[in-house]
């Protein structure tokens, strides 16, 4: 500014040397309902302001009112790339509460279905990453083996993306043998095809650029910021809630927790890579597990729950009891004892917590969901200080920010 | 040597006395209640406390209790020690007329939107929170929906004409 300059101009006026940019709310590159309002100075990111609750449905409201097997449906909304962890979360919570204990083969066969959906969030996350930095024939091929994780879904409940599977106690019905097909189909073809897929990424020149260095958190401040799963690993800290505070048998079984170093959006990607070999090292675990039951124990795919199970319609029809459970649980007439609990499982982006009080009615007094994603997505301005508006879009997505688990 | 609830009671006991009460072992989580006053010398002392060492916020929310009168709104936090893996949780209770809680963002980045979410939907006003609004709900709400007094619409009324959804005294018009 000249020295001659006498006029005070206003601020916000030309005199300003930064930019302001509203990327979103319904930005493409965006994937999904987020704002942030970016200061820039030239390509460089001076600060960066989210807007959240683009898509908030009141879920902890609503759950007031209603009976425990009808909060399944809200669960599902919540990460919806990995709805099925969320239901299988809820129901344990439900199980601890209500001092539920369910049969080995019920644990194993929900590990097989949270580790496919860990492998389909992840996967979506991790092509998702190819895509913003300018590879799409990753994000095209592994769609074919998300949609054979969500063909398992649908033999095992009927519905693809919001699952709604499982009951309290366990599954609605047991794994037909067009499930373990598949679930055998995945098991031989996805390796190959996850190698294929870090061929493309790992070394790559362009992609390595793209990411090594792009919004890097140190494991100090994440911590700090409450991040857990992949994204707190990818910093360096090894905690997972699988093998901290095991749920669902997950201490039957053996695998690495993969941690980075600098938790970059690169460490983030390697990650969940090695994340979804370890998935798949347990699914075979499981898998062969489920295999080794015989007689009866084989057929078990639910616990001895008579107040919170539904009964078998034949049973129904013609026993009493099982009629008045029916009705009392379908007119959500079953009073849950008093308690607070709090329970948490590894969801696909971190620990997805519940928080259930119950003052004895027929509804919870007060749900509360620790979302992951609502939680470290406040990281996402000091993530992004100083670096390019392109990393903006990359460590967004690297984050793995899913709207609906934000906003619930 | 494994940090115990019993450890982390006693040590909290010698540290403020009197002060915290209500220890339960719920499901087997250690859970207390502290004056509200107290909440961040609490939180403080279980995070630099050597033997302690919560020093990750799992969850931070709010209870609405509309028949404990001058102790209506809880605010609940789920403390983590990573290190020994160990969980608590302890409530500060406020009565809703003064909902005055000490913000704990000083200490936990975390507690930024947690606390504004519970702001938002309980109308806890976090004193000394660096931006204490609305996050989900719209700017323009004048009330906090997520208490007890604005109850779910019930599902039998029927004083409302809505033909398209079976309600009304018609019920469903064709």
């Amino acid at each position: 500014m000249s020295v001659e300059q006498h006029i005070k101009l206003p601020e916000g006026s030309i005199e300003k040397t930064t930019t302001t940019l509203n990327l979103g709310p319904t930005h493409p590159a965006t994937h999904g309902v987020f704002q942030n309002i970016l200061e820039l100075d030239g390509e460089r990111i001076v600060s960066a302001e989210q807007t959240v609750g683009y898509i908030h449905r009141a879920f902890e409201k609503l759950a007031e009112r209603r009976p425990l097997y009808q909060i399944t449906t809200l669960t599902d909304r919540l990460n919806y790339c990995s709805s099925p962890i969320n239901n299988m979360g809820w129901h344990l919570t439900c199980e601890k509460l209500l001092g539920v204990k369910t049969p080995k083969r019920v644990d194993y066969l929900r590990i097989i279905i949270m580790e496919l959906s860990r492998i389909s969030d992840h996967l979506i996350c991790n092509s998702v990453v190819g895509v913003d930095s300018g590879a799409f024939t990753g994000f095209l091929y592994v769609m074919q083996y998300r949609e054979l994780i969500y063909e398992i879904y649908e033999e095992v409940c009927g519905s693809r993306l919001t699952t709604n599977m499982g009951r309290i106690g366990g599954f609605e019905r047991n794994f037909n043998n067009t499930a373990f097909e598949k679930i055998e189909k995945f098991l031989a073809e996805y390796p190959g095809v996850l190698k294929e897929f870090e061929n493309m990424f790992t070394r790559n020149r362009i992609f390595m650029e793209r990411t090594i260095g792009a919004g890097p958190i140190s494991a100090e401040r994440a911590l700090n910021y409450g991040f857990t799963g992949p994204n707190l690993r990818a910093a360096g800290v090894d905690y997972d809630v699988r093998v901290h505070s095991p749920y669902s048998s997950y201490e039957d079984f053996e695998f690495d927790i993969p941690v980075g170093q600098t938790g970059d959006c690169y460490d983030r990607f390697l990650v969940r890579n090695q994340e979804m070999w370890q998935s798949l090292r347990i699914i075979k675990d499981a898998y062969r597990k489920v295999q080794e039951f015989k007689g009866a124990e084989a057929e078990v795919f639910h616990a001895d729950a008579p107040a919170y199970y539904l009964p078998e319609k034949k049973d129904v029809y013609t026993k009493m009891e099982a009629l008045i459970w029916h009705f009392k649980i379908v007119m959500g007439e079953t009073e849950i004892p008093p308690g607070e609990v709090y329970y948490s499982v590894e969801g696909g982006n971190g620990e997805l917590g519940f928080y259930l009080i119950s003052d004895g009615g027929r509804t919870p007094y007060r749900l509360h969901f620790r979302r992951p994603c609502f939680i470290y997505y406040q990281a996402y301005s000091e993530l992004t200080k100083g670096a390019m508006l392109s990393d903006a879009v990359i460590v967004m997505s690297s984050l793995n920010l899913i709207a609906g688990e934000m906003d619930a | 040597m494994a940090l115990t609830n019993e450890t982390i009671k006693d040590r909290l006991q010698a540290k403020f006395g009197d002060q915290l009460y209500g220890f339960e072992e719920p499901y087997g989580l250690l859970t207390f209640e502290a004056p509200k006053d107290l909440n961040l010398k609490v939180m403080q002392f279980l995070y630099d406390d050597e033997e302690l060492r919560f020093q990750f916020l799992t969850d931070l929310c709010a209870v609405h209790y509309p028949d404990k009168a001058g102790r209506e709104l809880a605010v609940v936090y789920h403390l983590h020690n990573l290190v020994d893996n160990v969980r608590i949780r302890f409530k500060v209770f406020t009565p809703v007329a003064q909902p005055d809680v000490f913000t704990a963002t000083q200490l936990y980045s975390s507690a930024n939107w947690m606390e504004r979410e519970t702001f938002d939907f309980y109308g806890v006003n976090f004193v000394g929170h660096p931006n204490l609004k609305r996050i989900l709900n719209v700017d323009e709400m004048e009330y906090f929906p997520m208490r007890k007094e604005f109850p779910l619409e019930d599902q039998t009324r029927i004083d409302k004409d809505d033909a398209m959804f079976g309600r009304g005294p018609g019920g469903l018009k064709a």
